[in-house]
């Protein structure tokens, strides 16, 4: 039986039916897409061409036309595929820690958050391959395979082999864990297809559903797996990105290696996932019409995450001003030193303006709730976490330990390509996926609708007492 | 499984889920044998009321990891500790701790993986496989629950569908499948 709760806001909102549910969000799959989707194609097509133009250069002449030198050997490809990797971790968190805590409101974002998490893995394991110079062999060479050089392995001690087997292992059960969840509903349109007359559709969404039949059986099992996936992506996702901080924590520069990167790296990359997903599906909310689904109230909540990881991350910053002066270390005194008022320091500001200072506005209820002001602090908090990355990565090896090597770094049109090509990936990844695929998990916001719909909260909020047994 | 020439079954379409699992109990209470319900969303408690067996994929997931566990473990240490060892600041060649991230990792890869793949065989679902269809409505909006006439001999078809009807079904239909 459900419970309607009658302290809370109800998660959907405007009087849906579980038929309004499919129809509501299998419109988009069966129908043209707007003149706006068109549009925004066009401008992520533009950037990915742009972007493989310059991944092409730097296939042919090698890393030599990005911007790096002998002191900077690490800069905008490696703070690209920390972003990246962080940015993934929100569609996680999402969708298997807050089911294992039973968080419903998850189910209107679920979906989409995961397909982001999916799209931004692949852009960020994009550049250690691209960074290996050759393409074609960073598939291979990466792997515990027997190779040409005789019988030498790869050297498991290493962060950096770690990071290959985190992030290959985080992509797959995190696209097993997505498909998953979308086999009921590609069954749904299947199912719609066939009652329209689309045969063609109906085949396609059929192979995609596995022939999915939805007998109480196949659903028993299906929720036990998708519980399991849940506690396994859960201890995953939170040793992603501890690993990718060991690629850092690891090493003996000073600025880098701080036993506090795994819980600040994991906290940062929930802040910014979080921050994508929200400047995706303000987007997507709005030009799919799914304000009934994806309401202020959920918005609200994102914005509360934000707030809380947000502030942990200010905390390891200034923990790590306050360990470098209290450690009395030299080197690592001077490396924040210089952070904080060397050539850098603009970036290290704008750091910590957009990290720490401006999510602190969440605060303010009316700005949490406002849709604009959100729109506007999601894109903040992701320039932020950007430079946060390019902050640790390049003002640590910019000054190195003999004053004549020391440099600045400045990234090249090939630098900048390279992050295009990512940025033009992932939103031509992303609207794709809106147009052919259910942006909402309709069989679990189903599951919840007569317990959480609008209509459901206020009839137990004006009549308490009274049993609520029908969903009309 | 019996492999008749023509299938019969009948249907009862319901709107509401805990009509449905009211209708469950009290159809099974009748001695009736239920072929299988079809819902648009997971309805809690149904496989209990339909006197299903736990799922065992939990124990497959185990098992799965386990050997992912042990490959990981297995592959590190033979490979550094013996076939190539390498000398890194007077270690241990087979030392442990670093061989933990990649052992938690294979150990999640292979438990995900195998147990979605026992999932997909045991649940006979494959991408060009058609289901058998009792109603499209239920993966829309209705519950279907499918009663085999094969498997209920001793009640007719009118006693079937009045008891679907009393236990609140908004419809009662008869299918028939040729296969």
């Amino acid at each position: 039986m459900h419970k309607p709760s009658s302290v809370r806001d109800p998660l959907v909102t405007g009087g849906k039916t579980i038929a309004d549910v499919s129809h509501d969000i299998s419109r988009h799959v069966e129908n043209k897409p707007a003149k706006l989707w068109y549009a925004a194609m066009a401008v992520s097509l533009a950037l990915l061409a742009f972007g493989v133009y310059c991944m092409c250069m730097l296939l042919w002449h090698g890393i030599g036309v990005w911007g790096l030198n002998k002191t900077v050997g690490w800069a905008w490809d490696i703070t690209n595929f920390v972003w990246w990797v962080g940015i993934g971790h929100a569609g996680t968190l999402i969708s298997a820690i807050l089911l294992l805590f039973r968080q419903k409101w998850r189910m209107s974002i679920n979906r989409a958050a995961e397909a982001m998490t999916i799209f931004a893995v692949i852009c960020a394991a994009s550049f250690p391959a691209l960074h290996m110079g050759r393409l074609w062999v960073g598939f291979y060479w990466a792997l515990p395979l027997p190779n040409a050089f005789g019988s030498l392995w790869v050297n498991f001690n290493s962060p950096l082999l770690w990071d290959v087997f985190a992030i290959s292992t985080y992509f797959t059960v995190s696209l097993v864990f997505w498909y998953m969840g979308l086999i009921p509903d590609f069954a749904t349109i299947r199912d719609r297809a066939v009652r329209q007359g689309a045969k063609t559709r109906a085949a396609i969404y059929n192979a995609l559903s596995f022939g999915w039949s939805g007998g109480a059986k196949t659903w028993m099992r299906y929720e036990s797996v998708a519980l399991i996936l849940a506690g396994l992506s859960t201890p995953l996702v939170l040793s992603v990105h501890t690993i990718v901080s060991f690629d850092f924590a690891t090493s003996v520069i000073p600025g880098w290696h701080t036993t506090i990167f795994p819980p600040y790296f994991v906290s940062g990359a929930i802040f910014s996932g979080f921050a994508m997903v929200l400047t995706l599906l303000l987007v997507t909310r709005k030009v799919f019409k799914l304000e009934d689904y994806i309401t202020i109230w959920h918005i609200e909540l994102m914005n509360i995450i934000i707030i809380i990881t947000g502030s942990i991350v200010g905390i390891a910053y200034i923990t790590e001003l306050f360990i470098s002066w209290y450690s009395q270390v030299e080197y690592e005194g001077y490396a924040f030193y210089n952070r904080i008022s060397g050539p850098y320091a603009w970036a290290y500001w704008s750091m910590m303006t957009c990290n720490v200072i401006s999510p602190q506005l969440f605060w303010i209820k009316k700005i949490r709730t406002s849709i604009a002001a959100t729109f506007i602090l999601s894109i903040i908090v992701n320039i932020g976490m950007w430079f946060e990355r390019f902050v640790i990565i390049v003002t640590s090896l910019h000054r190195d330990y003999i004053p004549s090597s020391w440099t600045m770094f400045h990234p090249t049109l090939y630098d900048v390509g390279e992050f295009i090509l990512t940025i033009g990936f992932f939103f031509t990844a992303f609207l794709l996926f809106a147009k052919f695929f259910p942006v909402i998990n309709m069989a679990e916001v189903k599951s919840i609708l007569k317990a959480n719909s609008e209509q459901v909260t206020h009839a137990e909020a004006t009549e308490k007492g009274v049993p609520v047994t029908t969903d009309k | 499984m019996t492999m008749n020439a023509d299938k019969h079954f009948i249907l009862g379409v319901f709107n509401d889920e805990d009509v449905l699992m009211d209708a469950v109990k009290k159809v099974r209470g009748n001695g009736v044998r239920i072929h299988e319900v079809f819902t648009p969303f997971p309805v809690h408690g149904l496989d209990e009321a339909l006197g299903y067996r736990r799922t065992r994929l939990p124990i497959a997931a185990f098992l799965f990891g386990l050997t992912g566990t042990t490959l990981a473990l297995v592959m590190q240490i033979w490979m550094l500790g013996y076939d190539w060892p390498m000398i890194i600041g007077g270690k241990n060649f087979a030392s442990l701790p670093p061989f933990i991230p990649v052992t938690f990792e294979l150990t999640v890869l292979l438990s995900a993986l195998g147990m979605v793949a026992t999932f997909l065989i045991v649940s006979d679902m494959k991408p060009y496989k058609w289901p058998r269809q009792f109603d499209v409505r239920s993966t829309d909006d209705k519950h279907v629950m499918a009663i085999d006439l094969a498997m209920n001999r001793g009640k007719s078809k009118d006693d079937l569908a009045r008891l679907l009807r009393e236990a609140g079904a908004e419809e009662v239909h008869e299918k028939n499948f040729e296969d």
